[in-house]
């Protein structure tokens, strides 16, 4: 390549090679080293952060217990139509993996997998496993469905079938409130059992209110700091920076301390006679308490950006708008407000995507009503250990704070961001 | 800020009133942190001020729940966890970070927008999923309920900051500063710690102040993650308010509040070293 182009007249290095080639050479040794500086990183973050929360997510979607423990089921299933009961052959493989299934020891795999999908199927596997081990021969169809009257059941075998796949979209399906009957349409649950959806939209109403609430005080304290004297306002930063800087779990204990019924500020209105001793206020373990926490926790995550666009608003934009005659009220919502645009936007996504996410305060403050989204992930991780609803709910939960995070990086930029 | 001498009765009204509602969003923001600090003094087992400590009794206030925490073996324990898990994962992601910044601030770093959302993500992910998805990966791997696991999962979860701190420092880096150097014949290698390093150190100090408090401050990962032995203070505290909040809790509050004041200091006289270095003495 490099003789080709390499005429008379050309400039070179010292060593005869064509100037344009050398410096791509040092060019291109110089991405490397820079890729090489990253490359550790990338490498541990993706291993040990990107790929597990994609594995924690895509269980969500992954249904491998139908297929592997029952693959005889599986198998002659296949050409079933689903009008009427299957024939013996797939009652024949039923005994066998159920047999295998015991013996093995993970058949409960099966039960726990079916029984999200239509309540009392645990003991419709369980029950008729310990049985079918004691079938001597066949045919077994009618022998297994005097064992259980489930087998006899259509709806029953189209539920295997539909989840013998190795993906399966039920408990998607299930997270956003609705289910697939027998004929394989997908319809919303009963009434009561819909729980996420609602929850998902409570997560973002919350979210949507502490953002709203943490503008509203932020705004004219982070006007006052970027519009003080540089000693001053560094002296009132330490109020906005010392909670930053303070323990969740600390912010969190004293929003307790200070909200329940026996607590200084519920003390205080007693002493004042504002409310009598039995008129308490019950201001925390419901949603008044988190949204008072967690807009305490999240101010400063506001104020910053806010401080840092308005401290780059020279103080002549209203002083002219003054001098030609508006008035301050107007100068300031028709000038000054409109250039602190990018920080009310920084300020917010930050908020929100921080707050959509929340679990410890919650947690903590929430009772039943103050709950969000994240505290249902954690009960189908750690109680009912649902994890394939929990990878679905997450997922779901991922792409939302996702497509905010997009919307911050496009607005703002991540790497303009700053901390302290 | 200050009113004009020519300011009218409305511009006064409206001066004043804008300060009183500064100094209520401001005692918001404070108060709440200070309020713990008298409480934890408490001589009863209550979290409210008691008659005897409103009038400034002193068989009113004790020590008693701090002797309690200094003498609780479990306690102390787990601020030992909390320390050493803290600063290994602060050691381990400031070399990384940092090692990764000075890469991607380099001009030739191809798909710089991509690897840094990449490096960044677990700040942005919500923690519940991170904890879920790490606590699946680290059982496989056989770490989790080892003091390794915790460190390596919180220095992922610290690295962004990192990240984003040094960055940030480089980007107003003066790369004349390193070219001058070299043509006045330094090695690379004298280059980098003689020029680059002291010049970054503020932003690298304070990315590792960051990843720390993010270890030490770290809760959701931990419930996952930690075993029984690898219990650390916010774990501690977690159990602790969920099950029976004692007032032992708030004399750790108050230590952890005396932790931030120092963290914070730190930081400040950073900035101020910073911003003297590059000629903006603040006024």
């Amino acid at each position: 390549m490099a003789n080709t182009y390499s005429k008379v007249g050309e400039m070179t290095t010292n060593d005869g090679v064509p100037l344009k080639v050398s410096l791509r050479r040092s060019q291109r040794k110089l991405k490397l080293w820079a890729f090489l500086l990253v490359a550790p990183l990338l490498v541990f973050i993706l291993v040990s952060f990107i790929i597990p929360v994609v594995n924690m997510t895509m269980r969500g979607v992954e249904n491998p217990q139908v297929a592997n423990i029952m693959p005889n089921v599986v198998e002659t299933l296949e050409n079933w139509q689903g009008t009427e009961l299957p024939d013996e052959a797939v009652y024949a493989a039923l005994v066998t993996d159920l047999t295998m299934g015991r013996k093995n020891k993970n058949i409960g795999k099966v039960a726990t997998r079916l029984n999200y999908e239509r309540s009392g199927m645990r003991r419709v596997i369980t029950g008729s496993a310990r049985k079918a081990a004691k079938l001597k021969e066949g045919p077994y169809k009618e022998q297994m469905i005097k064992i259980n009257k489930a087998w006899g059941d259509i709806g029953v075998w189209s539920l295997i079938k539909r989840e013998s796949g190795t993906f399966t979209s039920s408990y998607l399906i299930s997270s956003v409130d609705r289910k697939t009957n027998d004929a394989g349409e997908v319809v919303a649950k009963v009434e009561s059992k819909q729980i996420y959806v609602n929850l998902f939209g409570k997560t973002l109403l919350m979210s949507f209110s502490i953002t709203i609430i943490c503008i509203v005080l932020a705004f004219p304290i982070a006007y006052l700091l970027a519009t003080l004297p540089l000693a001053k306002s560094n002296l009132l930063m330490i109020l906005v920076l010392l909670p930053f800087w303070t323990s969740l779990l600390v912010r969190t204990t004293t929003w307790i301390v200070l909200l329940q019924s026996q607590g200084v500020i519920n003390d205080l209105l007693v002493w004042m006679h504002i409310i009598d001793e039995d008129g308490r206020l019950q201001m925390i373990y419901n949603q008044t308490g988190t949204i008072i926490a967690m807009t305490h926790i999240l101010l400063p995550f506001m104020v910053l950006p806010l401080y840092s666009v308005m401290k780059t608003i020279p103080p002549t934009y209203m002083r002219a708008a003054l001098s030609l005659g508006a008035n301050p009220v107007t100068a300031f919502i028709k000038v000054y407000i409109p250039m602190t645009v990018s920080g009310i936007g920084a300020g917010s996504l930050l908020v929100f995507i921080l707050s959509i996410g929340y679990y410890i305060t919650p947690a903590l403050v929430g009772g039943q009503s103050g709950l969000l989204i994240s505290n249902m992930i954690a009960y189908h991780m750690q109680n009912s250990l649902n994890w394939g609803l929990a990878g679905a709910l997450g997922f779901i939960l991922l792409v939302i704070v996702l497509i905010f995070y997009a919307l911050f990086n496009k607005v703002i930029g991540i790497d303009k961001m700053k901390m302290g | 800020m200050a009113i004009p001498i020519y300011a009218g009765k409305l511009e006064r009204t409206w001066y004043y009133s804008y300060r009183v509602i500064c100094t209520l969003i401001f005692l918001f923001l404070i108060l709440p942190i200070l309020i713990i600090i008298p409480l934890s003094f408490n001589v009863q087992p209550y979290f409210t001020f008691t008659p005897e400590m409103m009038s400034l009794d002193p068989a009113g206030y004790s020590l008693r729940w701090y002797e309690e925490f200094f003498a609780s073996e479990v306690w102390m324990k787990s601020i030992k966890n909390s320390f050493s898990v803290a600063i290994a994962s602060t050691i381990l992601a400031t070399t990384l970070g940092t090692l990764a910044a000075l890469g991607l601030s380099r001009p030739e770093m191809p798909y710089r927008a991509l690897i840094m959302s990449i490096l960044i993500s677990p700040m942005i992910v919500p923690l519940i999923i991170s904890a879920a998805g790490m606590f699946f990966f680290y059982s496989s791997v056989n770490l989790a309920g080892s003091f390794l696991g915790l460190i390596l999962a919180h220095t992922a979860l610290g690295i962004p900051f990192v990240v984003i701190t040094v960055t940030a420092t480089l980007s107003g880096f003066d790369y004349s500063l390193t070219r001058a150097a070299a043509s006045l014949g330094a090695s690379p290698r004298t280059v980098f710690f003689k020029i680059m390093l002291p010049l970054v150190t503020p932003g690298v100090i304070s990315g590792a102040l960051f990843a720390f408090i993010t270890s030490f401050d770290e809760v959701v990962v931990a419930i996952f993650i930690a075993g029984p032995e690898q219990r650390t203070i916010p774990l501690q505290m977690w159990g602790g308010i969920r099950e029976q909040i004692s007032p032992t809790i708030l004399a750790v509050a108050t230590i952890l509040v005396a932790i931030s004041i120092m963290l914070l200091t730190v930081l400040e006289l950073l900035r101020r070293r910073s911003e003297k270095q590059r000629g903006l003495t603040p006024g």
